[in-house]
């Protein structure tokens, strides 16, 4: 137990230091240690190479999102940097609101500059002026070290104009939610930036076109930004020397629940589930075994003891019908009723639909009335129909990412538990 | 005492300095609602009000707004306020004992603030500490792998 100042830090561990090389020294990597460590070195060689390459660069790297969706990075700079007009923003997502994510925070609290060098990097190769950062309102010391480097940044020379004696300006601003999932959905987010409730917008137009204040806009993840300074500065083929073909690079895995040691975990793509769970993370808690793990979060879907061989890549995940999502993964032993987590997660949606399209305002509420009466033991007949039913229109006719994945957990249960949704 | 509601002039003076810090844009208006919020405890109507008459925005757009957002209350709450996390990650390792031992000491079901002002209980989801779950976080202190039976002594630290 701490509090009252102090805080609860995360356990760090993995096989491979690359994002997370300045993390878990106990304290915040400030400018100068950054300096020391090498830090802004990426900024100075991009301001020397022409923005088409950068993006190449970044192309070439096979990046993609870690936010949970896996675009390729360097096709979205590249749609930004080509859309008309002069004005264009790059946003930085911080909203980490996943349950069970928590890799954003621990970047942010630990290794402020490495973001902003990435998001300074972005806004180079795109054109743009301005960069903004959304941290979730909840978040108080991402906050505060955030804000830290963006005043020693500016101060240094790093921001505002000519920066490093070139003719490029830029400057970053710092904007905290208010508590709302719904607000890392990006186009929320923009919404919530320009002082509205965090409605999404309908895609297409992507941001990359229309976006923040209706212009062309790049936005990433923490993570994803954080990938950048690593890939300039050794270059695509370095980078791609970890991973595989096509999900190069390493990733945050974000481990909880009945697990002996919880906590973050940088591993190169490609190894197998038990690898992270047993030999790194210790493994389920003593004297209990694997009934399932959450991938992905309240988003996601269930994992068991079948998928253990799975490796961990974007390809394998994907064919096993399991989202990598933002890198969660929740344990749960055999002792405990997963009836009363998915209406848990059922409960969440309902919450947090913003009530904007009518097949998740009405779905994610008919899914916890049903998910109410399962967990209580009185379940009818029709139930499983129901369930699915509501759970398919809402995949399929929600307007946003937060109605299409509401049920996905549920219904990855209902297939991998079928027993725990039907009568006795 | 009861919760307290805030006089007219402090009301005023935090709508001021927060409309001074970001201006008086709709773009700020998150920004702003934030800060009175935190300044006051929750935004009151007549900072609201004020807020609408500044920024030109109707009240009804503003209301929207603060109902919108978890952390944004138009409504008093206690001196301090306890978020517990009902999470998944952090319900499985304790969660559940923690949150009736909150409870009980309390005196409070969610969403209650107690009479005599000093506590609002509310619940919220994953709060991205999870490794370290449960957790409550009081204000703004955050306790980790809090235990069931440590809970009264966690509340005795507040006034
Ligand atoms: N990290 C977290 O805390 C959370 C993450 N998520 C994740 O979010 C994901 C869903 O996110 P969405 O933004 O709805 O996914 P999406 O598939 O709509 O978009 C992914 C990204 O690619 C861009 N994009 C897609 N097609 C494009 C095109 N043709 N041109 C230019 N840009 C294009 C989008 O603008 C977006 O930035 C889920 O997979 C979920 O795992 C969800 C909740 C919380
Ligand atoms: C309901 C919902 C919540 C989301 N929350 C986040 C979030 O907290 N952080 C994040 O990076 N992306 C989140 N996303 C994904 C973003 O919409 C977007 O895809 C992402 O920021 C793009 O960055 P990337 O390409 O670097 O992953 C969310 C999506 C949805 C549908
Ligand atoms: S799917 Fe849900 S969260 Fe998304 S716009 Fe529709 S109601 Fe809002
Ligand atoms: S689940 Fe409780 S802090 Fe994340």
């Amino acid at each position: 137990v701490s509090g009252r100042g102090e805080r609860p830090s995360s356990l760090l561990g993995g096989t491979v230091s690359i994002l997370t090389a300045n993390c878990g020294l106990g304290h915040t990597v400030e400018l100068s240690e950054y300096l020391d460590l090498g830090g802004y070195q990426a900024l100075r060689k991009a301001l020397q190479t022409p923005p088409r390459q950068i993006i190449e660069e970044i192309k070439a790297a096979g990046l993609v999102g870690r936010g949970g969706a896996a675009f390729p990075t360097g096709l979205k700079w590249e749609a930004a940097a080509n859309a008309p007009g002069s004005v264009k923003y790059v946003v930085c997502n911080a909203d980490e609101a996943e349950p069970g994510t928590f890799k954003d925070r621990v970047l942010m609290e630990d290794d402020p500059h490495s973001i902003l060098e990435g998001i300074i990097i972005a806004g180079y190769a795109i054109g743009a002026q301005k960069g903004y950062v959304y941290i979730r309102g909840e978040y108080l010391l991402p906050y505060q070290a955030m804000k830290k480097a963006v005043e020693d940044a500016r101060e240094a020379g790093f921001l505002g104009n000519n920066i490093l004696d070139t003719d490029f300006n830029f400057d970053i601003e710092i904007r905290r939610g208010a508590g709302a999932y719904i607000c890392g959905e990006e186009t929320a987010l923009f919404e919530s930036i320009e002082g509205k409730r965090g409605f999404p917008r309908l895609k297409p137009p992507f941001p990359t076109t229309h976006g923040l204040f209706g212009k062309p806009t790049v936005i990433n993840n923490v993570e994803t930004l954080a990938n950048v300074p690593v890939i300039i500065r050794k270059g695509a083929a370095h980078y791609r020397k970890l991973g595989t073909e096509k999900s190069p690079g390493s990733k945050l895995f974000c481990l909880s629940g009945d697990v002996v040691r919880p906590g973050l975990y940088e591993v190169p793509f490609g190894i197998p589930f038990h690898h992270l769970l047993y030999d790194l993370a210790g493994g389920v808690r003593p004297g209990h075994h694997l009934q399932a793990a959450l991938f992905g979060g309240a988003a996601g879907a269930f994992a068991t003891p079948d998928h253990l061989n799975v490796r961990l890549t974007f390809e394998d995940l994907k064919e096993a019908g399991l989202p990598l999502g933002s890198g969660v993964i929740t344990v749960f032993d055999e002792t405990r009723d997963l009836r009363d987590i998915c209406l848990r997660l059922a409960r969440f949606f309902a919450e947090e639909s913003c009530g904007k399209c009518y097949p998740c305002q009405m779905g994610t509420q008919r899914q916890f009335e049903i998910l109410e009466r399962i967990a209580r033991g009185e379940v009818q007949q029709e139930d499983w129909e129901r369930l699915q039913d509501v759970g398919w229109t809402m995949t399929d006719s929600s307007l946003c990412g937060l109605g299409q994945t509401a049920a996905s957990a549920i219904l990855s249960a209902m297939k991998h538990f079928p027993h725990l949704f039907q009568p006795i | 005492m009861s919760v307290e509601t805030k006089s007219s002039e402090k009301i005023l003076e935090a709508v001021n300095a927060a409309i001074e810090k970001f201006g008086a844009k709709q773009e700020e208006l998150i920004p702003i609602l934030n800060e009175v919020n935190r300044q006051l405890g929750y935004i009151p109507t007549e900072a609201m009000e004020e807020i609408s008459r500044r920024l030109k925005e109707p009240k009804s757009s503003l209301f929207g707004v603060a109902s919108f957002y978890h952390m944004l209350s138009t409504k008093p709450r206690g001196r301090h306020v306890i978020q517990f996390c009902e999470s998944a990650p952090c319900h499985v390792v304790g969660g559940r004992e923690v949150f009736e031992a909150l409870k009980e000491e309390l005196g409070l079901e969610p969403n209650e603030t107690s009479p005599d002002g000093k506590w609002t209980l509310i619940t919220t989801s994953c709060l991205g500490v999870c490794s370290v779950g449960p957790v409550i976080v009081i204000d703004e202190d955050i306790y980790g792998n809090v235990d069931a039976r440590k809970v009264p002594e966690i509340l005795a630290r507040y006034e």
